[in-house]
């Protein structure tokens, strides 16, 4: 593919900082417009997620909200490789997902708060959130536990011959869990339609993943499964996009599955309100001069490709847009009635107590 | 009617599933080529094709994630256990993924997917190949868990479980693979939830599922010969159990026996006699009586074994436990 090129080099501090920082190569398939709209979907992110931390703070939200900023590029890259009718697979980090997948952060917001117009009626909340009409087949609480039902979706797409790919999205510490191995393996096996993306934050849970894996770079493990790996810089959504393209390409023409190592690391704490004393946060202050809002917004300036009054307004549009969204789960959206508790544990009203 | 096996049951409400509805597929440990380890897929390969009857690596795990998937991308898999002592295996995606997904997503999907698991003791395979664990998967809201003993109620319940929307967990007894009886030729289905009266008496109750159910069928026709009338009936389904019959049959006979083959500790006669307590306490005019496997791994000795798995002769004995006050 033709690349456009951005920026000649990485600086030397950044790859120090980052080995796998690459520069902003844009293919040449992604129009200015989808890269506008990419940074929006990365900004909506940031700030649905920024705002979910005051907002649990604040007591508006309960339980777990597990934040998806600094990530952002790579479900925002990936999902703009999709069609609309592709599914994905998520983690215990889905807003970022939904937001790239199409989903609504009116509807995400509700859930949060436990709303009855929320995506799940107000019985998942943030680590369940599912949009199945968008083909987000749903955030899920236990790590790793989302590969096989990525594979299970992909099997479907193969039976039927209907096209569809499946993006499993997990992270470095999915990837320690059993299912992981079983997962692509399988897939691999029977060539099945499903890309592989390991959000490699570098930390899991409290635990850096160098303390618990001697190989570091989760693409090497492809070859132990006879299909390729890729590593990209997990901060940069044109790499992300341009990999899971070449994925999505080889998927749907039956060549089976990829592996896709975006690489970052994680800058905040593991759940909304961890204090991270467990790691001296000067060593993670480096990245967030690397993280893509900065770099992105420098990449449309240095390349005078829109003004900054644009960019001001598209970024205005991302907090108001979040700011609509609480206003409507907080004040329009209502409490899930009694009558409802027992729905949906079985299908068609049956009720079994 | 025909007189066919459990096996050919098994074998034939797959195979007329799967020419009923293209979107149901089987998967799990040599399903294919061989036919799976008791011959109950044999052929069925042949007929529908590898995607459709697909042989898997040994990923219990996975094998039962894949089936959550297929199912909550709109088809029907049944997903096979070998032998259910390795559900331990698949646990997380059967408990946390298969049977809550549906409440957790606020009923956006459906997951109709069956969980065929070979159970019970009785063969000498020792303490991991004869485990009974139905009593895990009752404690899940979510899943339905179906456990018939008969051709009849294995191919009937067998194809309802295919075309529930929800998880089915479908223990099948392996010491009954040969088991014959009767079987309709045309197409017919048996209701998850209804329990099957084996037998009619008024002096107590006997309530069995499984293979149990055919032992208390034998304990009952030796206690009619000393007088005693025991009504048996065969549960067939655990989730959900029907209450209604039991406790129809408990106004009568006042007296009930529990009876499974699993360990007794935690198990389903535990639960259904607390029920019946909650829900029928004024009914009962003996105390309520389980009969259940000793709390033990399944020893090796064929022996040791048999002391193990309640037979005939420890039903009797809960009979007259429970006509005993």
């Amino acid at each position: 593919m033709v690349k456009k090129k951005t920026q000649r080099q990485v600086p030397k501090e950044h790859l120090d900082i980052h080995p796998c920082c690459t520069p902003f190569e844009v293919p040449e398939d992604i129009p200015l417009e989808q890269q506008l709209d990419m940074y929006f979907k990365i900004l909506l992110a940031r700030e649905f997620d920024t705002r979910v931390r005051e907002l649990w703070m604040a007591g508006h939200i309960s339980g777990l909200a597990h934040s998806y900023v600094g990530a952002e590029a790579v479900a925002v890259g990936a999902c703009g490789a999709l069609r609309p009718d592709d599914w994905i697979t998520s983690t215990h980090r889905g807003h970022g997902h939904v937001i790239a997948k199409g989903g609504d952060v009116k509807t995400m917001m509700a859930e949060l708060h436990g709303k009855f117009e929320g995506y799940n009626r107000g019985k998942g909340g943030s680590m369940h959130i599912a949009d199945v009409e968008h083909g987000m087949l749903g955030a899920t609480g236990i790590v790793g536990s989302a590969l096989p039902v990525a594979v299970g979706a992909a099997y479907a797409s193969d039976l039927r011959g209907d096209g569809r790919v499946t993006i499993c999205f997990h992270g470095d510490g999915g990837s320690n869990q059993g299912v992981w191995h079983e997962s692509i393996n399988m897939a691999a096996a029977w060539n099945l339609p499903v890309i592989f993306i390991t959000e490699n934050n570098q930390m899991a849970v409290a635990t850096a993943f160098n303390r618990v894996a001697r190989e570091c770079d989760v693409y090497r493990r492809a070859g132990g499964y006879g299909i390729p790996g890729v590593q990209v810089d997990g901060f940069n959504p044109f790499a992300v996009y341009s990999a899971t393209k070449a994925a999505v390409e080889r998927a749907r023409k039956g060549e089976g599955p990829t592996l896709i190592e975006a690489k970052f690391m994680r800058l905040l704490g593991h759940f909304v309100a961890d204090d991270q004393s467990y790691r001296d946060l000067s060593e993670v202050e480096p990245w967030w001069e690397l993280e893509p809002t900065v770099r992105m917004r420098a990449y449309f300036l240095d390349n005078k490709l829109v003004s900054d009054q644009e960019l001001e307004r598209i970024e205005g549009k991302a907090l108001q847009d979040i700011a609509d969204a609480i206003d409507y789960a907080q004040n329009k959206a209502t409490e899930p009635p009694a009558e409802t508790l027992l729905d949906d544990v079985y299908a068609h009203g049956e009720v079994i107590q | 009617m025909s007189i066919i096996t459990v096996r050919q049951a098994l074998n034939d409400a797959m195979r007329e599933e799967m020419i009923r509805d293209e979107s149901v597929f089987i998967i799990g440990c040599d399903v294919g080529l061989r036919g799976n380890a008791f011959g109950v897929t044999k052929g069925l390969m042949e007929e529908f094709g590898e995607k459709r009857v697909r042989d898997t690596p040994i990923s219990e795990a996975t094998i039962a994630g894949l089936g959550v998937g297929a199912a909550a991308a709109g088809m029907r898999p049944i997903v096979e256990i070998l032998y259910s002592d390795w559900i331990t295996l698949a646990m997380d995606q059967l408990v946390n993924m298969a049977a809550k997904m549906r409440y957790m997503f606020g009923g956006k999907i459906n997951m109709p997917m069956v969980v065929r698991a070979p159970f019970g003791g009785g063969g000498g395979m020792a303490a991991q190949h004869s485990q009974s664990f139905e009593a895990w998967f009752n404690h899940i809201p979510g899943l339905k868990v179906v456990t018939p003993i008969t051709p009849h109620d294995v191919k009937g319940l067998l194809k309802s479980a295919i075309r529930d929307d929800n998880p089915v967990v479908f223990f099948e007894h392996k010491r009954a693979y040969t088991l014959e009886g009767d079987v309709p030729d045309s197409d017919y289905t048996v209701p998850i939830g209804q329990a099957a009266i084996r037998r009619e008496g008024s002096d107590v109750t006997i309530v069995a599922y499984s293979q149990m159910a055919l032992k208390a069928q034998e304990a009952a026709e030796q206690l009619a010969q000393e007088g005693i009338a025991c009504e048996v009936i065969d549960l067939r389904t655990l989730v959900p159990l029907d209450y209604e019959s039991v406790l129809k049959s408990l106004e009568k006979t006042g007296r009930i026996v529990v009876c499974q083959e699993a360990n007794l500790r935690g198990g389903m006669a535990s639960d259904i006699v607390a029920e019946i307590i909650d829900r029928g306490f004024d009914l009962l005019e003996g105390q309520p009586v389980r009969v259940g496997g000793l709390n033990v791994p399944m020893p090796y000795n064929k022996g040791l074994e048999e002391m193990v798995i309640p037979g005939v002769d420890r039903i009797k004995e809960g009979v007259r436990k429970a006509l005993s006050d």
